[in-house]
């Protein structure tokens, strides 16, 4: 059916299996989705050898996450990746929702210019993988492994042991630490204990890829009721090579096999998109959906990531984003335990922002799931009740839900914040990811995302200050000073970051503010960089004074 | 502010006419749809959140 060639990636027999050494590596992937192919990316950013192990030797089959957020976009643009997948994708901001065959409510979901990054991108994952797996493959750090499959995991004291199997065998290898980025249906889950609970949602939907030269613009089209599939939903999205990704509610008494057959597919996508529209088909799923968290994001020496550790409706595009953002939090601080430069308890803060995050996301998984899919005939009632209201009146078109699309979570609670004193207005609280400006560099223009660098970054709009690095118990920390360094011709950095003179900013190596100060705070500059890599003796010296 | 739940509606036998009047020749399943709109066309006009989900809990036991 699909026209998409898929690559076979050669197998190859490692030297520790050939010779029957045992080694024990820092870092091993389990899993090369677009998760766990992100996160060895991540880890050889900051400088940290990695191996990964997928049980396949191929990128995605068929047609499953679709949408990439900006937020995702400028953690893989920290990783090279970002500008091919922008460019070999389709852009766009604007979504509609239609109730039976009116126009009930659009939405811009990046009304701000001056930005780098679209608010989305539409990508087949496939070829997104395909991208991930060039930047692997090219970098030396990775070491990434086909036909490679976990069969079991013990851990002791230090180490994980892993039974891996190849086609050549079963062979031994050590982990000091595992990420385990193999799924909602993980394995690796499984052998360590853990538990994955939520809600099973009682209803099914229709994937349909279909090729189609389509007049539809570039944007997310969402209908409740239309005329074409009257009761239910549907969803219309545009990926690259004119591929069109239907979804279909199909309501839960349908029978899942004869749905996914071209007899009843073709006739339903006819309905829809007329007699007259010549279409391929490319792909057809049935998919019915949970949203559930494992228990712990850390088991030991096996953490968690991406779908292996919550799993959520695919409305909003919270599966894939949310993982990826999973491993910008995750790697910078496995990065400092294995050097020595933080303790391993730093890595309990993983468990800590991201279990947090993906309550944030299950939260508005479920809600959004609620509104398409009503469990009672009063909700419905109600559902359709604001679809009405909100063609004629302003004030129900909040209410509409189709899904709430993924934006990042900050961490507003979380124990590596520093406490917030400063009297600096504007969003930007400890906890929350940097926004991007454009601003000038060297004369040239570029982005201030990409001025804060793989450690521990601190902006300052002081321009007396001069240092451009400081040594924090031997961790460098790079200081940017706004008027030296870099400058904001266009007044937006100053504007995003509400600063004035003196306005000073702290970042972790995940581009999150973890303090700000009204001036330039060389002790509380070096405290708030310590509290973030979860340093003993932070809140004792606080409770001393 | 709390919920109001001293009288407030200066003629009530007239708006309880309006308001049974205004579903008089619909179906049960219109009349039901009209509750729907109006619930939320009344929610938002009061918008105080505290004062809603009062308003929620005390519509969900018969007595109010």
């Amino acid at each position: 059916m699909s026209n998409y060639v898929y690559p076979r990636f050669p197998y190859v027999c490692s030297a520790e299996q050939r010779s029957g050494t045992l080694r024990r590596h820092p870092v091993v992937v389990i899993g090369a989705g677009p998760i766990g192919l992100t996160a060895a990316l991540d880890l050889a950013a900051h400088g940290q050898p990695v191996v990964v192990l997928d049980d396949n030797d191929t990128v995605s089959i068929g047609s499953r996450a679709v949408c990439y957020a900006k937020r995702p976009l400028e953690i893989w643009d920290r990783l090279g990746c970002a500008a091919p997948m922008v460019e070999k994708g389709v852009s766009w901001n604007i979504g509609k929702v239609f109730f039976r065959d009116q126009l009930s409510y659009q939405f811009d979901l990046l009304p701000e210019p001056d930005h780098r990054w679209p608010a989305m991108i539409n990508l087949q994952q496939y070829y997104l993988e395909e991208i991930l797996v060039d930047a692997c493959s090219r970098n030396p750090l990775v070491d990434l492994r086909w036909k490679h499959r976990l069969v079991s995991l013990k851990q002791t004291d230090d180490c994980a042991v892993l039974a891996v199997e190849t086609p050549d065998g079963i062979f031994t290898m050590e982990a000091q630490w595992v990420i385990a980025c193999d799924g909602a249906n993980s394995d690796t889950r499984r052998m360590v204990g853990a538990e994955f609970k939520g809600q099973f949602f009682q209803d099914r939907f229709l994937i349909a890829d279909v090729r189609m030269k389509a007049e539809f613009p570039t944007e997310r089209w969402f209908w409740f009721d239309p005329p074409f599939h009257p009761g239910q939903s549907v969803l219309l999205h545009r990926q690259s090579d004119n591929i069109w990704r239907i979804d279909f509610q199909l309501g839960w008494d349908a029978n899942p096999d004869e749905e996914k057959t071209p007899e009843r597919v073709i006739p339903r996508i006819r309905a829809m998109l007329g007699e007259t529209t010549e279409f391929e088909l490319e792909w057809v799923s049935i998919y019915q959906f949970a949203c559930r968290r494992i228990d712990n994001f850390r088991h030991g020496r096996v953490l968690f990531a991406g779908d292996a550790a919550h799993q959520v409706s695919p409305f909003g595009a919270r599966g894939a984003n949310t993982g990826v953002q999973d491993i910008d939090n995750l790697a910078w601080k496995l990065a400092l335990v294995l050097r020595g430069e933080a303790p391993e308890s730093l890595i309990d803060s993983y468990h800590e922002e991201r279990a947090y995050a993906a309550d944030d996301n299950i939260l508005n998984s479920t809600r959004a799931t609620d509104f398409i899919t009503p469990k009672t005939r009063v909700s419905r009632l109600f559902r359709d009740a604001v679809l009405d209201l909100a063609q004629h009146h302003a004030f129900a078109r909040p209410l509409v839900n189709s899904g709430r699309l993924s934006t990042p979570t900050p961490y507003v609670a979380s124990s590596l914040n520093t406490p917030d004193n400063a009297s600096v207005p504007a969003a930007m609280t400890p906890g929350t990811n940097a926004a991007d400006a454009p601003v000038t560099v060297a004369g040239k223009p570029g982005w201030f995302l990409n001025c804060l660098g793989s450690g521990f970054t601190v902006v300052t709009f002081d321009k007396s200050v001069t240092a451009d690095q400081l040594s924090i118990d031997g961790i460098a920390t790079r200081v940017v000073v706004v008027g030296r360094d870099i400058d904001d011709g266009k007044g937006l950095l100053g504007q995003r970051y509400g600063a004035s003179p003196g306005t000073t900013y702290v970042f972790r190596p995940d581009h999150y503010v973890i303090a700000r100060f009204p001036q330039f705070d060389e002790a509380g500059i070096a405290d708030a960089v310590r509290r973030a890599c979860g340093k003993p003796g932070t809140i004792q010296q606080e409770l001393a004074a | 502010m709390s919920l109001t739940l001293t009288p407030n509606i200066g003629d009530p036998d007239d708006f309880y006419a309006e308001l049974i009047g205004g579903q008089r020749d619909l179906s049960d399943e219109e009349a039901l749809r009209m509750n729907a709109r109006l619930v939320l066309l009344l929610a938002n006009h009061i918008g105080d959140r505290a004062i809603l989900s009062e308003a929620i809990r005390l519509a969900r036991s018969p007595g109010g």
